[in-house]
C-alpha cells in the first residue's frame, strides 16, 4: 500500500485515490503519418519495464484528477521522488549497459 | 527412471518409503549445449521435456535462478480452460487442453488434473451477448461450451447468489465442462522428472547475468556461478523478468510486469466443485482437494517486481467473492501471496523470434499462463528444435505489435485466472 504525495494537492494520500498510468516521458511522434509501422508500434506498445528505478505517470483520480510523475523502485516499491508533468526527474537509474 | 505405480507404492511401504530414488539429478553444467532454456518454471520445464521427448534434442540445459517451479508456477490459481474467443488463441489453448487430458499418463506423474468445469458468469446484457458470441466461436473451433441461464447456473453451484437481490444479479454464464484445475507443483515436478530422465540438465540456483551476443547472434549465457555456458539456441521463459532479459539482448518487449495476488482460505468441507469466474464482479474461486478456497482477481495497476501487491487489491477481491458467495463471508483467509506477471497489451502471449538471431522468447502470458503450460512448452520446443516458429506460435510473434496484427483477448482474459 502506497502513501503518495500529490504535488498538486500538496498532501499525502492513500494509494486508492490514485491510478497508475504506465511509463512516463513517452513523447507522441510529432508527425504520426510519417512514422513507419515499427516506430508507431514502439510508441504504442513497447515499454521500458525496468527492474529497479522507473519513471511512471500517475493520476490523482479520486482527488484533483491531475497527472504527475513518480520515480519509484519497482523492486523495493520505494517511492523516490514525485514531480509534476513537464519537470525533469532528479533521480535517474545508472545505465550500466 | 523409477516407474510410479500403485504396486510401487505398496512395495516401498515395506521399507517405510526410505528407498525412493531421487526424482532428478543436480548436475554441474557442461561448457556447451544445443539448447539452453532460461527459466525453470512450468513452461521452461515443459519446453525441455518436449524437446527431449518429441524432438530428440537431449543436449539441453534449463537454467533457473531459484528452485524449479518456484515462480508463477507456485503462485497461480491453477485454472485450466480453453474457451478463448479468437481462432489463434483458441487453437493454442485447446492444443494445451488436449495435452492436459493425457498428461498424468504421459509423465507417469499424477498432476491431479480434475476436469470439474468452469463457469464464466454474465451479469449484464452485454456480458450475455459476449458470452454467446464466445461460446459460438468456441464451438466452431471444436471446443466444448454451453450458454447457461441463471437457473442452470444455480443448479451447478447452489451456493452462488443467483437471486435478483444481488448487487449485480447473475443473468447466466458460459460453461466449459472440460475445464478444471490441476496441481501446480506436480506439473513442474512431473515435467522436470521427465526431462531429467531423458538427459536434460536442470541447473538450479544459477542466475543468468547476461546473454553472450556475437555479431547479432546469441551464443550462450553468462552466469555468476558457472561462468559462460554456450549454446546454439537460447530460449527465455522467464515470465515477469522477460523485460530484464530482453534488455540484456538489447531490445524492448511490449510487456509490463505487474504484481498479481491470490489467496487461499482455511480448509473447509467440500462446497464448491467447479470453477466460478466473473469478469464483471471481478473475482474467481475454486476449492482445492485439500478444502481451501483458492481465490484471485486482477493485477495491481502499477509495475512491480516485488512479488507482493497492495492490500486494497485483495480487499476488492474478497468483496467480489462475498458478493458472489455470501455464504463465504465468515471464512477466514489462510495465506496470501503475489507473483509477477508479464502482461501484454492484447492479453495474449509472445512466442517469438527476436531481433537477436537464435534467441527466442516465450513470455507475455500475463495472468493466464498456467493453463497453457503443456501447450506452450510443446510449441516452443518445436520452434527451438527447428529454429523456426511452430504454426500455432506464428500469430504470437513479438513483431505483431509492429504490423498491428494483435490477437485481442481481453474479453476472454478480462479477469485474471
Amino acid at each position: 500500500m502506497f502513501h503518495i504525495y500529490c504535488p498538486h494537492c500538496c498532501e499525502y494520500r492513500e494509494e486508492e485515490e490514485f491510478h497508475a498510468s504506465g511509463q512516463a516521458h513517452i513523447p507522441r511522434p510529432l508527425d504520426p503519418d510519417a512514422c513507419t509501422d515499427k516506430e508507431w508500434g514502439e510508441f504504442m506498445y513497447f515499454r521500458a519495464n525496468p527492474r529497479g528505478i522507473h519513471h511512471e505517470l500517475w493520476v490523482h483520480g479520486a482527488g484533483c484528477r491531475k497527472y504527475f510523475n513518480i520515480t519509484r523502485n519497482t523492486h523495493t516499491y520505494e517511492i523516490l521522488e514525485v514531480y509534476k508533468v513537464g519537470e525533469k526527474p532528479s533521480i535517474v537509474a545508472n545505465e550500466a549497459k | 527412471m523409477q516407474h510410479y505405480s500403485g504396486f510401487g507404492l505398496l512395495k516401498h511401504s515395506f521399507s517405510h518409503h526410505e528407498n525412493w530414488q531421487r526424482v532428478w539429478r543436480n548436475p554441474t553444467p557442461k561448457k556447451k549445449y544445443d539448447v539452453i532454456i532460461v527459466g525453470g518454471g512450468g513452461h521452461g520445464l515443459a519446453t525441455a521435456y518436449y524437446l527431449a521427448k518429441e524432438f530428440g534434442v537431449t543436449n539441453v540445459a534449463v537454467i533457473e535462478k531459484g528452485f524449479l517451479g518456484g515462480g508463477n508456477t507456485a503462485r497461480n490459481t491453477t485454472i485450466v480452460r480453453s474457451n478463448y474467443l479468437w481462432d489463434e488463441a483458441a487453437h493454442l489453448y485447446e492444443h494445451s487442453m488436449k495435452l492436459w487430458e493425457g498428461l498424468s499418463q504421459d509423465l507417469n506423474y499424477n498432476v491431479m488434473f480434475s476436469q470439474r468445469g468452469c463457469l464464466n458468469l454474465g451479469h449484464t446484457l452485454q456480458d450475455m451477448r459476449d458470452i454467446e458470441r464466445r461460446v459460438n466461436a468456441n464451438r466452431l473451433n471444436g471446443i466444448d461450451g454451453e450458454v447457461l441461464d441463471a437457473q442452470q447456473v444455480k443448479e451447478i453451484v447452489p451456493v452462488l447468489d443467483c437471486s435478483d437481490r444481488a448487487r449485480y444479479p447473475v443473468m447466466g454464464a458460459s460453461w466449459q465442462p472440460r475445464a478444471g484445475v490441476a496441481r501446480h507443483d506436480a506439473v513442474a515436478w512431473g515435467f522436470a522428472r521427465g526431462a531429467d530422465t531423458r538427459g536434460v540438465d536442470l541447473i538450479q540456483q544459477t542466475e543468468v547475468e547476461d546473454l553472450i551476443i556475437e555479431d547479432g547472434t546469441v551464443v550462450g549465457v553468462r552466469t555468476a556461478r558457472y561462468g559462460e555456458i554456450r549454446a546454439d539456441r537460447v530460449g527465455c521463459v522467464v515470465a515477469g523478468n522477460s523485460s530484464v532479459l530482453a534488455k540484456m539482448g538489447g531490445f524492448e518487449l511490449p510487456l509490463e510486469s505487474h504484481p498479481l495476488q491470490a489467496l487461499v482460505s482455511e480448509p473447509i468441507k467440500p462446497i464448491l466443485d467447479t470453477v466460478v469466474m466473473s469478469n464483471q464482479v471481478h473475482g474467481y474461486a475454486s476449492q482445492s482437494d485439500k478444502g481451501d478456497l483458492v481465490i484471485g482477481a486482477g493485477i495491481d495497476g502499477y509495475n512491480g517486481y516485488g512479488q507482493r501487491g497492495s492490500y486494497s487489491t485483495i480487499e476488492h477481491t474478497i468483496q467480489a467473492i462475498v458478493e458472489m458467495f455470501p455464504v463465504f463471508s465468515r471464512v477466514r483467509m489462510n495465506r496470501q501471496w503475489g507473483g509477477i506477471v508479464d502482461t501484454c497489451p492484447d492479453a495474449c502471449p509472445i512466442i517469438s523470434e527476436t531481433p537477436v538471431k537464435n534467441l527466442f522468447f516465450n513470455c507475455g502470458w500475463g495472468t493466464g499462463g498456467f493453463k497453457a503450460t503443456p501447450g506452450s512448452g510443446h510449441v516452443f520446443a518445436a520452434s527451438l528444435a527447428k529454429g523456426e516458429m511452430h504454426p500455432l506460435a506464428k500469430p504470437f510473434s513479438m513483431f505483431r505489435f509492429h504490423n498491428g496484427a494483435l490477437v485481442d483477448e481481453h474479453g476472454a482474459a478480462g479477469v485474471a485466472h
